[in-house]
Formats: structure tokens, sequence, C-alpha cells
């Protein structure tokens, strides 16, 4: 086809790499922009609701600072908050290049955290590198099937995601109670029912020189490879299409049922890390306090990053600095603790009206600029 | 019967912020004719109509009825003064009669309607009607040509006498559209209707209209009477100089070529759930073009997803060059078989991706040595995209704009792009020039019956008998669900077609 029948139109390509570079720069720069001026956006709505209550804003995001921010030792407290947030992160990012807008990444954790407990216990007296590695596998797989099964339900049974993941969540947590307070019960544990306490050997500690668990370090990997696996590979090439344009996506023969199971099952098993980190790094043991908004927390940290797992990180850094930040700004400003909650929810709405903004704007469109001129 | 009107548009500019969409456009319709307003997509012909019936209000311009000065800010005055509109797409409501339909249209529709005095009166006002419609039938049983002839028997209902048809023949038979076009011709001529018409088919135009004005590119560009017209002047008045894109003569099928496709005893749910497509004994060659007729919506669309791997087959067997096909990535790669669906934006590309990106979904996976390959190389794919834009000339702003962002036709350039290049062994499109400009259309074309003569084996579903008529070897009509009919080129009758095409056989 190399020969041509019609019209004589001027290759429009071919760009100078300056400008290139520039054109690059811009449409990158949109996705980091808007997100950023939400936040602020955010913070200043919340600034009014600060006012109404009678408080100083000034004071409120001073404490945020010291709180989550100022000091090595609040940087750790926010990491600490961090990393649970950057799995659940990708367990909405994942997914939600194919165009599935998972929110139930609470279930996954739960059961992650249950898996690994009961690994932990079960497994007790073996060497520790296979039971840690044993545990992790558990709440991979526990958490991977439940978000799997939200996948098969959405591509085989045309079942919604996001309903269906939400209400699987509560089943988690339901399951997990049960667990807990019948099979997997530590006669122990008599106020709060819990699992069997983990080993000390089985637990996972603190990377060198800091006092955050080595959780941190396999977030931050997790995130980068996910952006490498949706980025740079033929598997998640085939994934954005699919999300897309599902059409398009069969058209070309590309295996999208696998595709949408695996990739909610992947985040599920991400999901279940974070679960297994909570029992073996901070609880060492699993109960009710797993279930404490880490799963929902994500959905903010996933939308915040623009489902773009490297952006997660930092994002995950800021909330997690925020929730550190919170006792201190209870204690100081006599505020309730659902005051965080308050800013996050305010947070989200406004990023979420943010999603009319893209491709509104000129300076990030350089199809745009030369007509301008 | 109140007489034909004369209306007149002077001057009218229509602009959008920026955009002009009508630049200083006049148009003139004396009582009882029958004048067609030819112009591509996007010449500004609708903007026209929507000015003229008060949808818009125009930037400048004036609008002249029976020799007067008129005010049209609104439908409701385009109403007064008898301007009515059909439009292409129909507005009955399918679970009314007639009768009730055009009883409920009426704007003085009494509260409670004494049904006999009404079904009186209706039959009256049929008896002055050259149309003979059912009006105790539900809509939705009536035939397309019927609801057609319905609309316009609504607006004369309504008093209008001049009427604006939009596209009127584009769901209906060709003997449908004779039929309701003649019609409509003997009333102008009796000087009951003054009737405008939007088209882009030459055809039509040239048998029934008196007078034609083209737009292009939101200005007038001719005007005059059809009489004095021949088809070369008005196309070039609607596309200007630009150069069209000729045929390839069409190549000899060898005689020993061997079947490609093979269908057989296929099944499949159609789009309600409720019905069932059969196709059986379908066959397409190496180097012919199997042109598949039929009105929207008998099936067409089902049996195209079924062979792209959309829709589940049920039942039956699809081979292609004699192996079973599953429509899997692994066997339209082997076998060479290539999709182009209809509306390209939706069905074959995702909007948001990069233009490179797109051209890219067919090769994205194998490495340099052609075979698949883990890691997806960006340089690579801009590299080959760049070329690929080069040989089919599509115009884009740069490679990373997102497609969406493409004119249609530069959209379907991009999907022939990535779907024409390698060798193809079976090609298989669907209504590919849909809503594309005359030059887009008539490369398309080019390259399909380049396709067809480089030994492809091309199946072509369109709704367009005239696109069918020009590039098939045979042509096969599909209704309800089923093919039921077959003829080669040679002896292929647009009337007979179109009964097949409405199940009158």
């Amino acid at each position: 086809m190399a020969d041509m029948t019609a019209s004589d139109v001027p290759a429009p390509l071919a760009p100078p790499r300056l400008s290139g570079a520039l054109a690059f720069a811009a449409r990158r720069a949109e996705g980091i922009v808007i997100p950023l001026a939400a936040l602020i956006a955010g913070m200043a709505v919340f600034s009014l609701f600060l006012l109404a209550l009678g408080k100083s804003p000034a004071q409120f995001f001073e404490l945020m600072w010291r709180g989550g921010f100022g000091s090595w030792f609040s940087v750790q407290n926010a990491l600490l908050r961090a990393t649970p947030l950057l799995f659940a992160a990708l367990c909405v990012a994942l997914p939600a290049r194919l165009g599935l807008t998972v929110i139930g990444g609470e279930g996954a954790i739960v059961l992650g955290g249950v898996a690994a407990a009961a690994f932990g216990h079960w497994l007790s007296g073996l060497p520790s590198p296979i039971v840690i590695f044993a545990m992790g596998l558990a709440a991979m797989i526990a958490g991977g099937i439940w978000i799997g099964a939200v996948g098969a339900l959405r591509h085989y049974r045309a079942v919604n995601e996001t309903i269906s993941s939400l209400l699987m969540a509560y089943i988690a947590i339901a399951l997990m109670n049960q667990l807990v307070e019948g099979p997997l019960r530590d006669p122990a544990s008599l106020n709060k029912p819990s699992t069997h306490p983990l080993d000390a050997a089985y637990r996972i500690g603190p990377i060198p020189g800091m006092d955050v668990h080595w959780g941190l370090a396999v977030g931050v990997i997790a995130c980068v490879a996910c952006w490498v696996l949706i980025d740079k590979t033929r598997w998640g090439f085939a994934a954005r299409v699919a999300g897309g344009n599902v059409r398009a996506a069969q058209i070309q023969g590309l295996a999208v049922g696998p595709l949408i199971v695996g990739f909610c099952a992947l985040a599920g098993a991400l999901a279940g890390l974070a679960g297994m980190f909570e029992v073996a790094s901070v609880q060492g043991t699993a109960n009710a306090s797993l279930a404490i908004g880490y799963g929902y927390a994500g959905i903010l940290v996933a939308f915040l990053a623009r489902q773009n797992p490297l952006g997660c990180i930092p994002v995950a850094f800021l909330l997690g600095g925020i929730a550190a930040a919170g006792g201190l700004i209870q204690r100081r400003m006599g505020l309730p603790d659902a005051t965080i909650l308050v800013l996050q929810g305010m947070l989200f709405i406004v990023v979420l009206m943010s999603d009319t903004l893209y491709g509104r704007f000129k300076v990030f469109n350089p199809d745009r600029w030369k007509r301008a001129g | 019967m109140s007489k034909a009107v004369a209306v007149e548009a002077v001057g009218m500019t229509m602009r959008f912020g920026a955009f002009t969409a009508l630049d200083d456009v006049s148009i003139k319709v004396p009582a009882g004719t029958f004048h067609a307003l030819l112009g591509e997509n996007g010449a500004g012909k609708s903007t026209l109509v929507k000015c003229m019936m008060g949808f818009y209000t125009p930037t400048e311009g004036q609008m002249v009825v029976d020799g007067k000065e008129a005010v049209i800010a609104s439908p409701k005055d385009a109403d007064r003064l008898g301007l009515g509109m059909v439009y292409q797409h129909f507005t009955l409501v399918p679970s009314l009669t007639g009768a009730e339909n055009l009883v409920i249209s009426r704007e003085d529709a009494p509260k409670v309607i004494d049904w006999r005095w009404e079904r009186r009166q209706l039959a009256d006002f049929m008896e002055t009607m050259p149309f003979k419609i059912p009006l105790d039938q539900p809509v939705s049983a009536l035939a397309a040509g019927e609801k057609q002839k319905l609309e316009i028997v609504k607006q004369l209902y309504l008093g209008r006498r001049f009427i604006v048809l939009d596209e009127p023949t584009s769901v209906l038979t060709p003997n449908e559209a004779e039929e309701m076009l003649g019609l409509v011709r003997g009333m102008t001529k009796r000087g009951d209707l003054t009737v405008l018409m939007i088209s882009h088919k030459f055809h039509e135009v040239t048998a029934f209209c008196d007078d034609v004005t083209v737009l292009r590119k939101g200005k007038r560009t001719g005007s005059g009477r059809i009489a004095d017209l021949d088809r070369k002047t008005m196309a070039a008045m609607m596309i200007g100089d630009q150069p069209i894109a000729t045929l390839d003569s069409r190549a000899a099928t060898p005689a020993e070529a061997k079947p490609v496709l093979t269908v057989t005893a296929l099944k499949a749910k159609d789009r309600t759930g409720l019905k069932s497509i059969e196709v059986d004994g379908l066959s397409v060659r190496a180097g012919e073009i199997v042109g598949i007729a039929g009105i929207s919506g008998n099936g067409q669309k089902e049996f195209l997803e079924v062979l792209a791997g959309q829709r589940i087959r049920e039942g039956g067997e699809i081979r292609v060059k004699a192996a079973p096909y599953a429509s899997t990535r692994e066997q339209s790669r082997n076998l060479n078989v290539r999709f182009i669906p209809e509306e390209p934006l939706r069905n074959a590309c995702a909007p948001k991706m990069t233009v490179a990106e797109n051209i890219s979904f067919r090769t994205f996976d194998l490495g340099r040595n052609g075979k698949p390959a883990a890691w997806v190389s960006a340089r690579a794919i801009r590299a080959y995209a760049a070329k690929l834009i080069e040989q089919f000339k599509v115009k884009t702003a740069s490679l990373s704009s997102p497609i969406q962002s493409l004119s249609g036709g530069n959209v379907q350039r991009a999907v022939l792009a990535r779907e024409l290049t390698g060798d193809v062994d079976l090609l298989i499109v669907s209504n590919p020039c849909f809503g594309l400009d005359f030059a887009a259309v008539a490369e398309i074309r080019a390259r399909i019956m380049k396709a067809r003569n480089g030994g492809a084996a091309v199946l072509l579903m369109s709704e367009d008998l005239d696109e069918l008529m020009e590039l098939s070897d045979r042509i096969l009509v599909m209704s309800d669900g089923a093919l039921v009919y077959e003829t080669p080129i040679a002896t292929a009758d647009v009337h007979v077609i179109g009964e097949h095409m409405a199940g009158h056989h």
C-alpha cells in the first residue's frame, strides 16, 4: 500500500526537538497541575469549614505541617501511615486502567491480614523466611481471589464492579469477624477478639535507620512495578486499549476477560499485602482493627494520583502526613477526630469535580498552540 | 386545501464564537417547487435549515415568506407561517397508532378527545392525500417507508405547506424512496406543497428536484435549475477543486480462487436478545468483494460482531482458509484477517489514547523480529505510526494527539493505515464511508478495491446500495437476520435487491 491514490496532504509531523520536548512536558503537566490545584482548592473549602467552626485555618495547617511533615519524627509517622495507602491505592489504580472503578480494597486488606495471621500461626516453628513468605503468599492469594472475583463478575456476568466490590468488602469484614471470633480466635484475647499473636520471629521489622517497617519499601517497589507493567509491557498496553474502548480491544482479538480478571486479581493481591504488613509489622495479630478505612483512603489516593501508580507514592505520603497530624490537631485545637475525615471528603469531592477540567486549558494542549499565533 | 408557501432566506450568517458556520447564504424556494440542498458533512446545510426554522437565531440574515418579510424567532413562529421539518430519524411514538400520532401532534388537541369524530376528520383528510397509510395500526408495525410517509402526512395535517426533508431516504429501500419522492414531487407540481430536501444522493436530486443550492464550508458555491446542471458540475460545486481518488479497474477474479471465508449455519442472538440471526452458506473467495446489503437493523451488525469476536456465537462454524476461526488475536494474525468496522472511533479506536498508540493496536505486542515480545517500545510505536501516517496521509497535529481530536475522515484513514498494512487475506468492512466527506469516501473505496485486486477476500457490509453496486463482485441481501438473496454484480438490479431488503419475497 505504499503508493497513493488520493490528495496531496503534506506530512504535518517532524517538529523541532525543543518544541517537541515542550509539548511532551505540557501534556504531562496537565495531570500534575490540575490535581495540585484541586488539592489547594479543597483545602480552601475546608478552611471555610474551619472558620464556620470558629477555628483558625492558619493554625490548622501549621499543625498539619508540624504533625505530618515538619520533623524526621513526623515524616516517619507519615510514611508509616502512607504504607497501607500505597497498596490500597494500587487496588484502585490497576482496575481503573481497564475502565473499572473498584472501591472495595478494604475487603482484600482485611482478608489478606487474616490469611497472613492464620498461616503465621499454623506454620509456627518453621524457619522465619519460609513462614514470612508463606504469609505474604497467603495474603496475596486471599486478596487476589476476592477482587479477582469482582472482575470476573463484571466481565462474565455484567455485574457492576463498583457495587459488587463494596458489597464484597462488607462480606469480607463479616467473614473476618466470624473467623477471629470463632475458629481462629486466641482464647487469651478477651476484650478484643484476635488471632493468636504472631511469634516475634515472624514479625517484619523496621527498615534500618528508620522506625518504618519494610512494607514501605515493598509498597514503593510495587508502585514502580505497576507503573512499568502498565506503561512498558504489552499486557499494560492491552489493558489500556481495553480500558479505553472494550469494543476496539475485542476487534483486535485481545483477551479482554483474562485481562480484567488478571488485573483485578493483581490489584486484590497487592491490597492483601497491605493487610499482611499490618499484621506482621504493626499489630502482630489480626482483629477488627484491620478494617479502619485504609481501603477507602486508598480510593482518594488513587484518584488524586490520576490512577497513575507512580503518582500514588507522593500522594500517599501527603495523605499519610495529614492523617499523622490528626492526633496533634485534635489535642491542640479541640477538634474531633472526624475532622480529618471531613478534610479527606472535601478533597475527594473537589478532585472528582476537577475531572471536568481536563482538556479545557490550551496551555496543556500543544495541538492548539499554533492556531493562537 | 391551502396552497404551497414560497420561502426565501436572505444573507444568512451564523457564527458560533469565532467559527463561522454559515457565511452570507441566500436561498430562494418559490411556491410549489422541489428544491435540493446539497453539501458535504459540515458544509452548513443543517445550520441553514435550523436558522430558517427558528431553532437558531442567525447572527445576520432575513426570512421572506410568501413575499413578506417574516421574523422567525422560534419553531412556533415557523409553525404559524406553515413551515415544518421532517427529521432524518423518526419522531413518531412507536406504540401509538398513526391516527393517535397525528392527533396528539396537534397543538390544539382537546383535553378529552372524541375519537370517533377525529377519525372521521382524518378519513376526510386522507382522501386529499396521495399517500395511503394504515392509520389504525401501531406505528411500530409500519415499514420504514410508511413511517416516512406518515411523517410527511403529519406535517401536512398540521397545516404546513413548506417542508424541509432532512435526508429522507437514508433509511428506505430504493423502491420505497422512489415511491415516496414521486408522491412528494406530485404534490409540489400540483402546487400543494413546497419542499426543501437535504440530500447527498445525486440520482435522487436529478430525478425529482427542480432547483438546487450547493453549500461548501458554510458558503453558497452554486445554485440553479437541475435541468441546466449535470452531476459533475454539482459535484465540483460541492467539493471544490480537491483531487478525488479514482477506483482501480477491477482485476478478474481467478477462476480457481479458493474460498477464504466460509460461514456455515452460524447462529447468534441479535441486539435485543429475543431473536436470532442465522447466516448460512456464505463464502468469499480470494480477489473478490462480496457485498451484503440490508436495511439497518436486519442483523448485519450482529453478524460482524460475531466475526469480530464482540458477540458470542451460539452455533455454526466460521472457517478462514479452511481453518476454524474463533476471532483470537493469534488466529487473525496468522490468517491475516482484518476488520474495518463502522464508526471507527466507537468501534476500532480508544478515543483518548494517542494517534500513534491507536495505529499500533495490531502490532504493539510484536518485537523487532516479529515475534511476540513482553516489552512495548514507545519509540518503535512512534516510528511505525509516523511511517503509516505519511503513507496514508492522516492529518494530525502530532503523534501524541488523542485520536478523538481528529476529523472523521482522518480517524478512518488511521484505522485503514493500521488494518491495510502488511499482507491482507481477508478484509471485513462495515459501512466504511458512513458520515465521511467526498474525498475521504473516494479514497477509502479506492483502497478497498486495491486490497481486492491485491488478492484479498473482501466482505463488505453496507447500508449504501450505491457503494455496494460500485465495489462488489457479488451482492447478498440480509433481511430479518438471514441471507435471503444473492446475485452477481452483472445481473444485479437495484429494485430487485430493494424488494428483498424489504422482505417482500
